[in-house]
């Protein structure tokens, strides 16, 4: 059957990194009682760091550090304006999404003097790492080899967080945090710390998608390339409920109708029809999981 | 003579103008249960909240075992050996017992949470003092009673010597009542020092060794139990006699008010409340009797809309309520007292004023127009503030800093004045001092008698039998008797409650 291609395999679970990193990043906030909107904003800076990193240096790696410091300062914002200044963080999210948009075409002017998209040779890559025992494997040789080393780690971070979530003291605190941080403060929690470490390090892991979403394909940055991966991102927080495991799935879920949708338009139909599809699957998913969760309690 | 565990020495605590602690001396030997007793607003749960560092006391010291501490937070304290079940429980609904129980202080396997040593902990903890809970279990899944087991353990896991309960016994049936008893014992063996909160006399004589009385932020006695009575205890707390019976005449009812006929809550085989049917009549005191978890809680949200019910028929006044909402019923007569006052029965971060307008709101004289009449508003609240005796600097002030007590005065006074045909009232003296329960006991027979019908649910029998003019029995969602005010009495009421019917005829 070659209904869908090995290489759209290989590029969809390519694609699939930055909303993963994402919803990682939201899974963790929520975790700890801070509703996280704003990874649409933190991908697009990441992008637009790494970018500036690997051009500047000619190194890959520099950008995915400079996509790290970026967004982890852009993240001071939420993980500071939520906590000590007890401001609203849907409000903060709305703005620094905003922010993000305005900032990095403004400097994409200043710094390099293009409006809309800058490509260059001068920008590095991230190379695909070619794993030689796998590669030669149909299906499973473009699904697990030829990605990016952002892509791997993404998965091995996906386990890193569950694990921390499930399995240590730590992740037993956050977790305790966001369901009642005053509980948590009386057993001796420092509330306000644990929220603004993990705002910081879901700022981490959104750089690190805004990274391999600018440099994990052709080395470009175009306005606003986030293009709403950053709210998918947000639907599979909320569809995961905060499991970073389920939001994981739901990921890869969308992940497989955006795939989906490039085939059915490969087959010939219009695509105004076939864009829809990773919405209608979203939608769908959201109506399932709110069914599921509804009781009879009216007040 | 014992060693002394705790002492105070003129703590005060001022918030404003008001005074909650005026130069408190506390003295507590080691390994005594100690009672600490005084009407609402008396300052009882600051002096707690103080002992257990949540605040600063503005004067005076603390002294455990002879030596001076000062607590900088509860932190500190828990690492002093205090430990404290608050009434409003602090737990995690969505983690386990044992989460909630280490949580803060986890055994450790490397990098990760020693799951099993956790759980092992928290059993062997569980076992050594008899507090059956199973570590596993999810706390959201657990009752009330349950709930409070697992805070006791969340102190003792901090190897508290020193544990503070205050009115633990409010939430909790009589044969949790029991239960927790039976921990404090095991505690006091242990040479564990208990701080306990009640306004509940009988308990005090059942199970404390000494009475410190508390009024108006001051010391007026102290006592060693076995040489007090009650009635020492009430005048010492309030200056005067309190009458403890309810006097009343037999009732006259009049025209059915309520009328449910074969309500249902919940399907499939067994439902939560189970095609029950019962009349309430105009000028009757009816109580609902029941170990918790029989229905009673369904049934009272279906009777004030906020449940829908599954099947059957409740006609309030006439009209078909069966499908309305909360606003329709209480346009169709209805009052009600709900069991939660933080939460369902006033609006904590709104002033006493505003929490006793609620529902009047539309009425004349306090609306005139689109606006509200803040003079006619006041004085309302004023009035009944007054007649109520809450405690409060004026009718401004916002019901979340009231005392326990004070707020489910609020909840009264307001449900009380609507003149609703219909009055549900759950828990009504839950957290009130004797005084206060004498007052609302003889409001709640003079609304009877100007022909109120009245559905009484208390987990206090001695409530249910003073006040009722015919009691049912909830047994498993179903009406199991329906007794005269004469024929109940607490053994026959213990009986049926446990199903039993057979040995009540
Ligand atoms: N944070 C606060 N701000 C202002 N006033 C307060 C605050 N906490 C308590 N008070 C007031 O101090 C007084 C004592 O309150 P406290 O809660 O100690 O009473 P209590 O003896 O526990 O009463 P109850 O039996 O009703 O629980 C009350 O008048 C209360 O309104
Ligand atoms: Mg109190």
């Amino acid at each position: 059957m070659d209904f869908i291609s090995a290489f759209m395999v290989n590029s969809t679970v390519q694609a699939i990194t930055p909303i993963l990193l994402a919803a990682l990043a939201g899974s963790l906030c929520a975790r700890v009682g801070v509703f996280n909107i704003a990874m649409e904003g933190q991908l697009l800076i990441g992008a637009f760091c790494a970018v500036a990193g690997s051009h500047y240096t000619g190194s890959a790696a520099v950008g995915v550090a400079a996509a790290l410091v970026g967004t982890v300062v852009f993240s001071l914002i939420l993980a500071y304006g939520a906590t000590v200044f007890r401001g609203d963080a849907v409000v903060i999210c709305i703005g620094m999404n905003l922010l993000a948009s305005g900032l990095t075409a403004y400097l994409l002017r200043q710094l390099f003097g293009v409006s809309g998209v800058f490509s260059d040779p001068n920008i590095a890559e991230l190379a695909k790492i070619r794993i030689a025992s796998i590669q030669s494997i149909p299906w499973l040789g473009w699904i697990v080899s030829r990605q990016t080393v952002l892509t791997y780690l993404s998965w091995a971070l996906t386990a890193l967080v569950a694990y921390v979530l499930y399995r240590t003291p730590m992740g037993l605190r956050l977790r305790g945090v966001g369901e009642d941080p005053e509980a948590a403060g009386t057993m001796g929690i420092d509330v306000r710390r644990y929220r603004v470490v993990t705002v910081l390090a879901a700022g981490a892991l959104t750089g690190l998608g805004g990274a391999q979403l600018s440099l994990g394909t052709v080395g470009i940055f175009s306005e606003d390339m986030s293009a709403g991966r950053g709210w998918i991102a947000v639907v599979a927080v909320m569809l995961g409920r905060d499991n970073p495991l389920l939001a994981a799935l739901a990921c890869v879920l969308f992940g497989i109708a955006d795939a989906l949708s490039v085939k059915l338009q490969a087959q010939g139909l219009p695509n105004q029809l076939t864009d829809i599809v990773p919405y209608v699957v979203t939608l769908a998913a959201l109506v399932i999981s709110y069914r599921r969760k509804r009781g009879t309690r009216l007040a | 003579m014992q060693m002394v565990e705790l002492e105070t020495a003129g703590i005060v605590k001022r918030f404003g103008t008001l005074v909650a602690n005026d130069g408190i001396d506390l003295s507590v030997a080691r390994g005594e249960v100690h009672a600490v007793m005084g009407e609402n607003g008396a300052g009882k749960s600051t002096l707690m909240s103080i002992l257990y560092g949540m605040q600063a006391p503005d004067e005076g010291s603390i002294l455990l075992r002879g030596q001076e501490v000062r607590f900088r937070s509860a932190v500190d304290a828990i690492d002093h050996g205090m430990g404290m079940v608050h009434q409003a429980f602090k737990l995690f609904n969505s983690l386990t017992v044992w989460e909630n129980v280490v949580y803060g202080r986890e055994p450790r396997r490397g990098p990760a949470l020693d799951r099993r040593a956790a759980i092992a902990q928290v059993g062997a903890l569980a076992e050594r003092f008899r507090l059956s809970v199973d570590p596993t279990a999810r706390v959201g899944d657990l009752s009330v009673g349950v709930r409070q087991r697992v805070e006791i353990l969340k102190a003792l896991y901090r190897d508290a010597r020193i544990l503070i309960l205050d009115e633990p016994t409010a939430v909790l049936t009589p044969q949790e009542r029991d239960g927790l008893f039976d921990v404090i014992r095991t505690l006091k063996a242990d040479q564990r020092t208990i701080l306990f909160v009640t306004h509940k006399l009988h308990e005090v004589m059942a199970i404390t060794d000494s009475v410190t009385v508390l009024r108006q932020g001051r010391v007026t006695e102290r006592m060693a139990t076995r040489d007090t009575t009650p009635a020492e205890i009430i005048r010492a707390m309030t200056g005067r006699v309190v009458n403890l019976t309810v006097d009343r005449k037999p009732a006259t009812p009049g025209a059915a008010v309520l009328d449910v006929q074969g309500l249902t809550v919940g399907t499939g085989a067994k439902p939560v409340v189970d095609k029950l049917s019962f009349r309430l009549h105009a000028g009757e005191i009816v109580g609902i009797a029941g170990v918790a978890g029989n229905g009673q809680t369904e049934l009272i949200e279906a009777l004030t809309g906020l449940r829908r019910p599954d099947g059957g028929r409740v006609t309030l006044s006439g009209r078909d309520v069966t499908e309305a909402d909360v606003e329709a019923h209480r346009a169709a007569g209805l009052a009600y007292v709900p069991e939660d006052r933080a939460v369902t029965g006033t609006a904590r971060a709104a002033s006493a004023a505003d929490n006793l307008l609620m529902g009047y709101q539309r009425k004349a004289p306090f609306t005139e127009g689109l606006r509200l009449n803040a003079k006619a508003v006041a004085e309302h609240a004023r009035r009944l503030i007054g007649r109520f005796g809450v405690k409060i600097a004026d009718e401004t002030v916002l019901v979340g800093t009231l005392s326990g007590g004070n707020l489910q005065k609020v909840v009264i006074a307001r449900e009380l004045t609507h003149q609703a045909p219909l009055l549900i009232a759950e828990q009504p003296t839950r957290g009130v001092d004797v005084g206060a329960i004498e007052f609302i006991h003889a409001e709640l027979v003079a609304e009877r008698d100007r022909g109120r019908a009245i559905l009484l649910v208390s987990a206090e029998l001695s409530e249910i039998l003073a006040l009722s003019d015919r009691i049912l029995v909830m047994y498993e969602g179903r009406i199991l008797a329906d007794l005269p005010a004469g024929a109940a009495d607490e053994d026959r009421l213990g009986l049926l409650m446990a199903g039993r019917t057979g040995q009540a005829a």
